[in-house]
């Protein structure tokens, strides 16, 4: 059984924004609301100055908060291959997940009501494609696949560089990896 | 863009149902059926036209309708990957503000005022005056502007007809000079998508190109590829731009000085004996009055000119000199600056030259040999009159220099230009000096636009030709001449929407009504295309599933025993020095010249690129809207506060000449210098038409009063304007 997971190198990130609209467009998120992101920080002085690219998106988490926190049992983390899911006859819209992620990576999706959220592209890996972000990727710095496999494309990522998560602290495994956070060598 | 953390408390609560278009909510029900296994989709091959890179796309179709596109895996200029704006090209097709009918002007050109009319009344129309003016003045005085595909379709349409006045500002307001300081050095332009192997490089040297935010698809990738493979990166640009985030060298120059920089890194690259000689000797000619030409241009002079520490400028040469010839050099793309580009551009050309880096791993590699047989033709008619769109200078390219035409248009001399046939631009920000514009548009007996948007230009015509959108026609096979030769093909993917037409079918029924019919003797486009690719001995069919073929065994793209490069020069070598160059007055080896600072209180105004914009043509699409929906301006926070404003902050831009901008937004920032500001081109559509871009942010073009021409090429330097900022009353 697969073990899903995503790679950001940030490294390779040029903001081109193509996997925002890419995700848009694939899962008919309602406009003003977004699955994904990529936020584009600036450290430093004129002319000593540093900057950081970061897609974020659903970490997946292995410990998730927002599955923890649903009243009705709408969201679940799928045993199969730990993408974090909804099942949204049983979503109520009380934004419980919403106040508890602490990626901020669920919205109400103001068209449907129901807590909306990335889910790996999920009806895209049944085809046997990548998630519509990585797949339109243009720095290739969206790396898909599943961690069990070491010839997938993550495990090779992650070998050949440091890696961090986001809010580490928050002890919510999650299984999305960040390949240095600034763009300029240490 | 920003996103801001919680933004779903302030919005979620709200009804916002009503934002959904009708479009949106039948897409999400076919992808409803889709899911529950009603229809099937289907998948057509296509290549995209949001901007001119001629990236491949695959549309998902479902029922009719385009849902999804993705990026070609087999087409070079996207490999499966397609930018936000080609991701976005659905924006495009479903925009409601499209336009829909042909509209013929009730009112003072310009006011705006419209009637719906037929094909067969508009064309007719045309037709009537496009004769008239022939008759009364000579056929040369019809002028088109064009640009991308429609090009193909309209520029045969105007040379049957009897005119060489062509424009495409292309040339004179973007890549002509760049083009011509390359065919003056090499013999060659370095191509459309340069032959940059960045992803082979040891060091990649961008200078003003902010790849990234100039989102070129194949070239980003290979940017993005080759740095990631360990090339060092060196970028010079006064913004902190993404490309100069990645850099090992950030060079913010100031603006205006390049060409002083580039001198200096020559003359260590020459002093420091850093250069290929046995590459030179064998294929350049002119060295050694290179070298006494450039020996004064030493990096403490530089520092001087351009602001950055001569130790800076030693270093980065020597990182240069010491990985060569495994070195991108970026040719750049967008060239007219200051009025003396050609120079630039050639020494560009000349420290590629010194480093071997031409036809080598690394640097440029050579264009294929090969070529597609071209399909026979009916001869155009020779003009009777001298055409007038080289402005008389030297140098310019067959693209024409749009301004001459616009002058002689104003003037009336040589001879009248009473008629202006207009696709694929937008004239009115695509060339400087808005009121030169305006005056030569007021001249005309004619002024047709054909074009998919309610843009500045168009709302302007006598007569409005609405044009289906790229995924809604053939087109043109693309040829494209990268490392290898490679056929693309456009096919429509759904039927036109509205009263559209394909640009081919909108040449062909005026031709047939200019007594032209002949020089369009096919049925459809789809037959020439069988014709040419049965010609060409290409498969049809194949072409048709696949959307792309690339032409096996036609890549030589280094140099090597057997594969020599040719120099389509004077003397068939590399020119380092230009005899003819010399020989018309000119610089024979480029000579820098100080151009003129922004005075005490003003800013340079420098424009550029956002990733998620192809200029003015897409402001008004929803899915690039979204994401982006105004520019701002870039200013240097210390001077912001000095100035009282503050990011989110509303100015107002005045220029030397006292021209005021609309209001935009203000981004205060760390990631620029003190003596310049920055604007995104193509904001600020005039037309109420485009229901969501019209009048939201400010123009950069407008605020172009001033143009500084290349006197080799005859191309605009545009960034030659300084502006003051005032807050919003």
């Amino acid at each position: 059984m697969p073990k899903y997971a995503m790679v950001i190198d940030q490294r390779r990130c040029v903001a081109c924004m193509a996997c925002v609209i890419a995700c848009k467009n694939e899962n008919e998120v309602p406009p003003e609301q977004y699955r994904t992101r990529v936020l584009e920080m600036v450290e430093g002085e004129f002319p000593l100055l540093r900057m950081e690219l970061r897609s974020e998106l659903c970490n997946h988490c292995d410990n998730p908060p927002c599955v923890y926190n649903c009243p009705t049992g709408a969201s679940y983390k799928r045993t199969a291959d730990g993408i974090v899911l909804l099942r949204k006859n049983r979503c109520v819209g009380c934004k419980a997940c919403v106040a508890a992620c602490p990626y901020d990576a669920r919205y109400i999706n103001h068209e449907k009501g129901f807590a909306d959220k990335c889910t790996f592209c999920d009806h895209r890996l049944k085809e046997g494609k990548e998630p519509a972000c990585v797949a339109t990727c243009i720095g290739k710095s969206r790396i898909f696949g599943d961690l069990d496999d070491p010839k997938s494309p993550v495990r090779i990522a992650l070998r050949s560089a440091d890696s961090t998560v986001l809010l580490e602290g928050a002890g919510t495994r999650p299984r999305v990896y960040y390949i240095k956070k600034f763009s300029k060598p240490e | 863009m920003k996103f801001t953390r919680r933004t779903f408390l302030k919005t979620s609560g709200i009804a916002t149902a009503g934002l959904a278009v009708a479009a949106t909510s039948t897409d999400k029900f076919l992808l409803w059926a889709e899911e529950a296994g009603l229809i099937q989709p289907t998948y057509v091959p296509t290549f995209c036209e949001i901007c001119f890179w001629k990236c491949g796309a695959i549309a998902k179709v479902l029922n009719g309708r385009v849902v999804k596109l993705d990026g070609n895996p087999v087409h070079g200029n996207s490999r499966g990957k397609l930018c936000a704006r080609g991701n976005g090209g659905i924006g495009l097709l479903y925009d409601k503000d499209r336009l829909k009918t042909p509209l013929i002007n009730i009112g003072k050109r310009g006011e705006g005022k419209y009637r719906k009319a037929t094909w067969d009344e508009a064309l007719g129309l045309v037709a009537e005056k496009m004769k008239a003016i022939k008759q009364q003045h000579g056929p040369e005085s019809m002028a088109l502007f064009t640009h991308g595909t429609p090009t193909d379709h309209f520029l045969p349409l105007l040379s049957a007809y009897g005119t060489q006045n062509i424009g495409m500002p292309s040339f004179a307001q973007c890549r002509g000079p760049r083009d011509v300081g390359y065919e003056l050095t090499f013999g060659e332009g370095p191509g459309s998508p340069e032959r940059v192997d960045m992803v082979n490089s040891r060091v990649i040297v961008l200078i003003g190109s902010h790849l990234g935010e100039n989102m070129h698809n194949s070239q980003v990738q290979d940017f993005v590829e080759g740095v990631s493979r360990g090339a060092k990166l060196i970028v010079v640009d006064p913004r902190y731009s993404i490309a100069a985030a990645k850099a090992q060298q950030w060079l913010p120059i100031r603006p205006a000085t390049d060409l002083a920089l580039l001198l200096a890194w020559i003359n260590i690259i020459i002093s420091e004996e850093m250069y290929d000689w046995p590459y030179l000797e064998r294929y350049s000619e002119g060295f050694m009055t290179l070298m006494h030409s450039v020996s004064h241009c030493t990096p403490e002079w530089a520092e001087k000119e351009t602001d950055i520490p001569a130790a800076q400028i030693v270093e980065t040469a020597r990182m240069i000199g010491m990985n060569a010839p495994a070195v991108t050099i970026h040719p750049g793309r967008h060239a007219t600056w200051y009025g003396d580009d050609v120079q630039r551009s050639r020494a560009l050309a000349i420290l590629t030259a010194l480093l071997g880096s031409w036809g080598r791993s690394g640097g440029m590699f050579l264009a294929t040999k090969a070529s597609l047989p071209k399909a026979e033709s009916k001869p155009f008619p020779e003009p009777g009159k001298e055409p007038l769109n080289t402005g008389g200078y030297p140098f310019a390219g067959a693209e024409g220099v749009t301004q001459a035409i616009r002058t002689a248009t104003i003037s009336g001399s040589p001879y009248p230009i009473k008629g202006w046939f207009v696709c694929g631009t937008n004239l009115m920000k695509a060339l400087p000096n808005q009121k030169e514009t305006i005056e030569a548009i007021s001249k005309l007996d004619l002024l047709v636009v054909v074009d998919v948007m309610p843009m500045d230009t168009a709302m302007m015509a006598d007569v409005i030709l609405p044009e289906c959108t790229y995924l809604e026609r053939h087109d043109a096979l693309a040829i494209g001449k990268g490392k290898s030769l490679s056929v693309s093909l456009r096919q429509p993917v759904v039927k036109p929407l509205y009263e559209s037409q394909p640009g081919w079918w909108i040449a062909k029924e005026l031709a047939k009504r200019l007594d032209l019919g002949e020089y369009f003797p096919w049925n459809t486009y789809e037959d020439k295309i069988k014709a040419q690719c049965s010609t060409a001995g290409i498969s049809y069919d194949d072409l048709k599933k696949l959307g792309c073929l690339t032409i096996p065994d036609t890549a030589a793209p280094y140099i090597t025993y057997d594969n020599q490069p040719t120099f389509k020069t004077a003397t068939g070598k590399i020119e380092l020095y230009s005899a003819e160059l010399k020989e018309k007055g000119f610089d024979p080896v480029p000579v820098y010249v100080r151009h003129p600072l922004p005075p005490e209180g003003f800013f340079r105004l420098t424009y550029g690129r956002s990733a998620v914009h192809t200029f003015s043509r897409t402001t008004n699409n929803p899915a690039l809207y979204e994401l982006y929906s105004e520019n701002e301006v870039w200013i240097n926070v210390k001077k912001a506060q000095a100035l009282g404003l503050k990011n989110g902050d509303y100015a107002v831009l005045t220029n030397q000449d006292g021209v005021k901008s609309t209001r935009v937004k203000v981004k205060a920032t760390q990631r620029i210098r003190e003596d310049m500001v920055y604007l995104v081109h193509g904001w600020d559509s005039t037309p109420k038409e485009l229901t969501r871009s019209s009048r939201k942010g400010a123009d950069d073009q407008g605020l172009i009063t001033r143009y500084a021409v290349d006197p080799i090429a005859g191309s605009t330097g545009m960034r030659v304007n300084f502006v003051k900022l005032q807050k919003e009353a």
